[in-house]
């Protein structure tokens, strides 16, 4: 007699993918880490632990707002450290620790779990609890400290010597004092994961490579950034403007980690299309005609807001459904 | 370049496990137990009772509605029951028990069919009598595809794709019997009246391609596909758009994109039936997974107890948590090994998970891979979310009924929501209002 009695019986399918919640976020911090490097290289340890206490205080303040509101811990998917070290990445290095705590608490008390948690927040919480802390305290939050200065780990730092950024240089109308590539190589300061656009290249390759994002967002957010900068050059040349203008400022690092999470961004093949493009363009309108030098936060938080309707309009064809159809109210064909 | 489709995903196939395993007979059974429904359609009308003596090939139930396929004898013996038994599919199912006395006496209808001068109904007939069902796992009549695709179809499609892991009765019959297969297609292009099969095979069996191009009619009447691996790369409606590039009309059937599509081994019963008169009374099964002892390819008579090739195969290795009829994307759970092996069984297969598949808290991230996997172009997350807040107004406007429960958005989600569960509940509540 063979032994039955541990037989379930269950719905098909009977397999299941290997990839988990917490398998995509361990890969998002991997990709991240190149930036980090970089990070620590070009502004001492400081950005280590600026990074690491943000992303520790994510999952404390997660853990702690669902022991509170007796809700399911998910403190383990590690969908808050990433939104840690993605603050984290949007500061500059000087930022003084209290600060930090407090975005932190702004993103995941406010911006996700009061919203239902993961899944359900319509804004990104990195990029609202930036925003939060740059309107709330401009004169720290907004400054780039010089590169290689030393500043103390833990304690806030006095009389932080600034820079000027590039992206500041280019909203005058100018192609900034340093070439697209020591940009891109990270030779200037910026906010502590943003310095070199190839390290987040580097992740974003290896996002793709295991199939965590699409490169539908990123390519059509950076292609609609490049065609625009290079048809509306200001200062000399097409093609070095649009360069500069790329690997400045926050932009690889939002198309490539902010405009992709998954909870913010359109589920649909076209509406991620959409998205990219919409975030490329008020970046550009931002840098062109904002009153920041930088656009790419608030063009990202505002696309986020227009993603139930993106997605309303750009449900796919299912399978067998004629072409050419004439869509019913709403963009979905409703069957009778 | 292999042909495919929008959508799908790649699990781990683990058809080495038997793949290199040419088919064995297994023994006949002492007895045999045929439930009255083991198609689609209308449960059979048993026409033999307790006692009677019956051979291999005699006719024991009757289709009792036109969409239905008769039940024929699988060994010859002495009717011992006839009564509710366990079906595979759940539950108890009037059943026909013979005990086999094992001549394999033949009844006298089994004979050579000469069909030179049959007219293509006449042919659609004998298929009918012989209670040829799918091959494939859906075990819809056979007669019923030939004479609705009769003078409607443009395109006959064999479909060896065999996309369900584990699974490879397909793959060793196209190995070890391609000249039944071939010929069975060419019967049902000359039923059909039609110039053109396409046969469909996934590259993971690229093997088997020699010997069925060395078959291969030289009239160009039959067409060797090679396809990409991808699951459900055999789905009706997926390995038509593949071949084909048409879409079967959302609610409507293959004849309506011009195509009927059969099982590599329908079309080998076919043959088997005008070339030696047999009904449809064995198929080839393929027994594997984890918590088998020795995967095998078998070939079974129909109404074996699932026990007997668990036990040929050499017993489970660890007591199995999931005993499956069918592939592990699509195939049935069983309660128990008593049940018996139907027209449409392709696979047994047993596993002994150490981690359970479902986990208590599943959370949609929405990372969009049920999107992009889905073969129907769906939005399956949006249909669970809706059906589970009992929206279902909304859960309408995202097609439920469109699904072929493949189990792809399941399979794949991160979250592990049970998607493909959520959606049938869908399409039940959905079915259910429309009955009212």
């Amino acid at each position: 007699m063979n032994d039955l009695s541990k037989l379930k019986v269950s719905s098909s399918p009977h397999i299941r993918a290997e990839d988990t919640t917490g398998r995509i976020m361990l890969d998002v911090i991997i990709a991240l880490l190149p930036a980090l490097a970089i990070g620590i290289f070009v502004y001492g340890l400081r950005a280590l632990t600026v990074t690491l206490l943000s992303a520790a205080a994510c999952v404390f303040f997660e853990w702690i707002y669902e022991l509170l509101a007796h809700k399911p811990l998910t403190i383990y998917d590690g969908s808050a450290v990433v939104t840690g070290v993605l603050l984290a990445f949007c500061l500059p290095v000087s930022v003084p620790m209290w600060v930090v705590l407090l975005g932190d608490l702004f993103a995941i008390v406010i911006v996700k779990q009061l919203f239902g948690g993961i899944g359900k927040n319509f804004v990104n919480p990195a990029l609202a609890g930036r925003a939060f802390l740059l309107a709330s305290f401009a004169g720290i939050v907004g400054i780039t400290p010089k590169i290689r200065t030393a500043l103390p780990l833990f304690t806030t730092p006095v009389d932080v010597v600034t820079a000027a950024t590039p992206l500041s240089q280019m909203k005058s109308g100018a192609l900034p004092d340093v070439s697209a590539l020591q940009s891109a190589l990270g030779m200037v300061g910026g906010s502590i994961g943003e310095i070199s656009a190839f390290a987040l290249l580097a992740g974003g390759l290896y996002l793709i490579y295991r199939k965590v994002i699409s490169p539908r967002i990123p390519l059509t957010y950076l292609g609609t950034v490049a065609l625009l900068t290079f048809l509306f050059p200001r200062g000399n040349g097409h093609v070095e403007w649009m360069l500069c203008q790329l690997v400045s400022g926050g932009l690889m690092l939002g198309a490539i980690f902010m405009a992709t999470d998954y909870t913010t961004s359109p589920i649909t093949r076209r509406g991620q299309l959409i998205f990219g493009i919409g975030c490329g363009a008020i970046t550009v309108l931002i840098r062109y005609f904002g009153t920041y030098p930088e656009g790419v936060s608030y063009a990202i938080l505002v696309m986020n807001l227009f993603v139930p309707l993106i997605e309303r309009y750009t449900i796919p064809r299912k399978f067998g459904a004629p072409a050419n159809v004439k869509k019913e109210k709403g963009g979905v064909k409703v069957e009778k | 370049m292999s042909h495919t489709f929008q959508g799908g995903v790649h699990p781990d196939d683990s058809k080495s496990l038997t793949n290199q395993k040419p088919i064995e007979q297994l023994p006949p059974p002492e007895q045999v137990i045929l439930p009255m429904s083991m198609h689609i359609g209308a449960p059979c009308k048993p026409i033999v009772a307790v006692g009677d003596h019956v051979c291999l090939g005699q006719r024991i139930a009757e289709a009792a509605a036109p969409v239905s396929a008769p039940i024929h004898a699988t060994v010859s013996g002495t009717v011992k029951a006839i009564a509710p038994m366990d079906h595979p599919g759940g539950g108890k199912m009037l059943s026909v028990v013979i005990e086999n006395d094992f001549q394999d006496t033949l009844d006298p209808s089994v004979h050579p069919i000469d069909d030179s001068g049959m007219t293509p109904e006449e042919m659609i007939e004998c298929i009918k009598n012989a209670g040829i069902v799918g091959h494939g796992g859906a075990a819809f009549p056979t007669h019923i595809k030939l004479s609705s695709a009769l003078g409607k179809v443009d395109t006959v499609i064999i479909n060896a794709a065999e996309c369900e892991p584990y699974l490879t009765s397909d793959h060793r019959i196209l190995l070890e019997q391609p000249g039944d297969v071939l010929a069975g297609i060419r019967i049902i292009l000359r039923i059909l009246g039609l110039k053109k099969a396409l046969l469909g095979v996934e590259v993971n069996k690229e093997n088997a391609f020699a010997g069925i191009q060395a078959l291969l009619p030289s009239d160009g009447s039959i067409e060797l596909v090679p396809l990409a691996t991808k699951y459900p790369q055999g789905a009706e409606k997926q390995l038509i758009k593949s071949l084909t590039s048409r879409e079967v009309p959302s609610g409507k059937l293959p004849a309506d994109a011009g195509c009927a599509v059969f099982n590599a081994d329908t079309a080998g019963a076919i043959y088997r039936l005008f070339s030696k008169g047999l009904p449809m009374y064995r198929r080839i099964v393929t027994v594997s997974g984890p918590a088998i002892a020795l995967p095998r390819n078998l070939e079974v008579r129909i109404g074996t107890p699932i026990k007997n090739l668990i036990d040929f195969c050499g017993g489970f290795t660890e007591p199995p948590t999931k005993l499956l009829m069918g592939g592990p994307m699509m195939g049935v759970a069983l309660y128990t090994d008593e049940a018996p092996i139907i027209k449409g069984t392709n696979g047994i297969l047993a596993f002994a998970e150490k981690e359970p598949l479902h986990i208590s808290d599943p959370r949609c991230i929405r990372c969009g891979r049920c999107v992009e996997s889905c073969p129907m172009q769906l939005v399956p997350t949006y249909i669970y979310q809706a059906v589970m807040a009992d929206k279902m107004d909304d859960c309408q406007r995202y097609n439920p009924l469109d699904c072929i429960e493949c189990g792809v958005c399941s399979y794949i989600c991160p979250g592990k929501l049970p998607l493909t569960q959520g959606i049938r509940t869908a399409k039940a509540r959905i079915l259910a209002q429309r009955k009212k």
